[in-house]
C-alpha cells in the first residue's frame, strides 16, 4: 500500500491550514501596511482634500470628509481588508496544492507549499505591480477606474501564465540537463510571456504633475512590502502547518515510529 | 529532449471527480470573498458602500485600482 494513502490529509484538512495560514499571514500583512503604508495613504489623502477643495469641480468622486466610514475607521478596516484577502489567498493557495499533489511525486510538503507562495506573489503581485503599480488615493483619474480594473485583473492572469511558461520551460528540457540549461528555460518562458503582456497591455499615466514623487515611491515601496509580507507569511505558515499534519498522521499512522 | 516524471504520479483514492468539484465550488467561494475586498462597491454584499469605505486603505495598500 503507498504510504500516501494514511498520511496524506483530505482536502478539508489542507483547505483549513490555507485559510488559518491566510488569515494569519494578512493580519501581519495589516500591520506590515499599518506602519509602513498609513502614514502614506494620510499624506496622500490631506493632498487630494487640498485639491478638491480648490476647484469643487473635481470634489464628490471620493470625499473623506463626510465619509460612511471615518478615517480611524478606515485604519482599522485595514486589518479587516488584509485578513480576508489574506484567507482567501491562503485557502486558494490549499486548493491549487491539492489539486496540484495529484501529479506530484513523493510528498515533500514544505517545498511545494514554499514553491506555490512564490510563483503567486511573482505571477499575481511582482509582474502586475511592474506595469501597474499600487496608487495612493489623488493619483489615478476615477474616469478610467473600470478599465484599470480590468487591466489589472487580466495582468494578474498573465502574470500566472508567464510563471507557469516558465515551469513549462524548466521541465521541457529534460532531467538529465545541467541546472543552468533548465533554468535558462524557465527564464526564458517566463521573460517571453511578461514582455509580450508588457507591450501589448495598455499604460496609464494618471499621476498628477504636482504630487510628491517620493510620497509615490514610498507608498508604493509599502504596497509591496505589504504583499511580500502576505505571500511569505502564507508560504511559511502552511508550510508549517502542513509539516505538523503530516507528522501528526504519519504518527498515528505508525505508531511505532 | 523531452522527459516524463520519473515515478507514478500519486492517485488519490477517493473519487477525484468529487474532489474536483468540491475543489471548484472552494475556488468560487474564495473568489467572491477577495471580490468583496478587492472590488465590490456594494452590489454583491448588500451594505451600500460601507463594507467598500472600510476597506478602503486596505485595497490602496494592497495594490488594487481604487479610484
Amino acid at each position: 500500500m503507498p504510504l500516501n494513502t494514511t498520511t496524506t490529509p483530505p482536502f478539508v484538512a489542507v483547505l483549513v491550514r490555507g485559510l488559518l495560514a491566510g488569515l494569519i499571514a494578512g493580519l501581519l500583512a495589516g500591520a506590515f501596511a499599518y506602519v509602513a503604508g498609513e502614514p502614506h495613504v494620510e499624506a496622500a489623502i490631506a493632498i487630494e482634500e487640498a485639491a478638491s477643495h480648490a476647484d469643487p469641480a473635481t470634489a464628490g468622486a471620493h470625499d473623506h470628509e463626510d465619509a460612511l466610514v471615518s478615517r480611524t475607521g478606515q485604519r482599522g478596516g485595514l486589518f479587516l481588508a488584509t485578513g480576508l484577502f489574506g484567507a482567501a489567498m491562503g485557502g486558494l493557495l490549499a486548493t491549487a496544492y491539492v489539486l496540484l499533489s495529484r501529479r506530484r511525486r513523493g510528498d515533500d510538503d514544505g517545498r511545494s507549499g514554499l514553491l506555490l507562495a512564490g510563483a503567486a506573489l511573482l505571477g499575481a503581485v511582482i509582474v502586475p505591480f511592474l506595469k501597474y503599480p499600487a496608487n495612493p488615493p489623488a493619483v489615478g483619474d476615477p474616469a478610467t477606474i473600470n478599465q484599470r480594473t480590468v487591466t489589472y485583473l487580466l495582468m494578474v492572469v498573465l502574470g500566472l501564465v508567464a510563471v507557469w511558461a516558465g515551469s513549462l520551460g524548466y521541465r521541457s528540457v529534460g532531467a538529465q540537463a545541467p541546472t543552468w540549461l533548465r533554468a535558462a528555460a524557465a527564464v526564458g518562458g517566463f521573460l517571453l510571456v511578461t514582455a509580450v503582456s508588457y507591450v501589448v497591455m495598455p499604460s496609464f499615466q494618471e499621476v498628477p504633475a504636482d504630487f510628491p514623487a517620493t510620497l509615490l515611491w514610498s507608498f508604493r515601496l509599502a504596497s509591496l512590502g505589504t504583499q511580500v509580507v502576505l505571500w511569505t507569511g502564507i508560504g511559511l505558515l502552511f508550510a508549517a502547518l502542513m509539516h505538523h499534519e503530516r507528522r501528526r498522521r504519519a504518527g498515528t499512522a505508525l505508531p511505532s515510529t | 529532449m523531452s522527459s516524463s516524471a520519473s515515478s507514478q504520479p500519486v492517485v488519490h483514492p477517493a473519487g477525484s471527480a468529487r474532489l474536483l468539484w468540491t475543489a471548484l465550488a472552494t475556488v468560487a467561494a474564495l473568489t467572491l470573498l477577495a471580490y468583496l475586498v478587492a472590488f465590490d462597491q456594494g452590489a454583491v454584499s448588500r451594505s451600500g458602500m460601507y463594507l467598500h469605505e472600510l476597506m478602503h486603505d486596505g485595497r490602496h495598500l494592497l495594490g488594487v485600482p481604487c479610484h
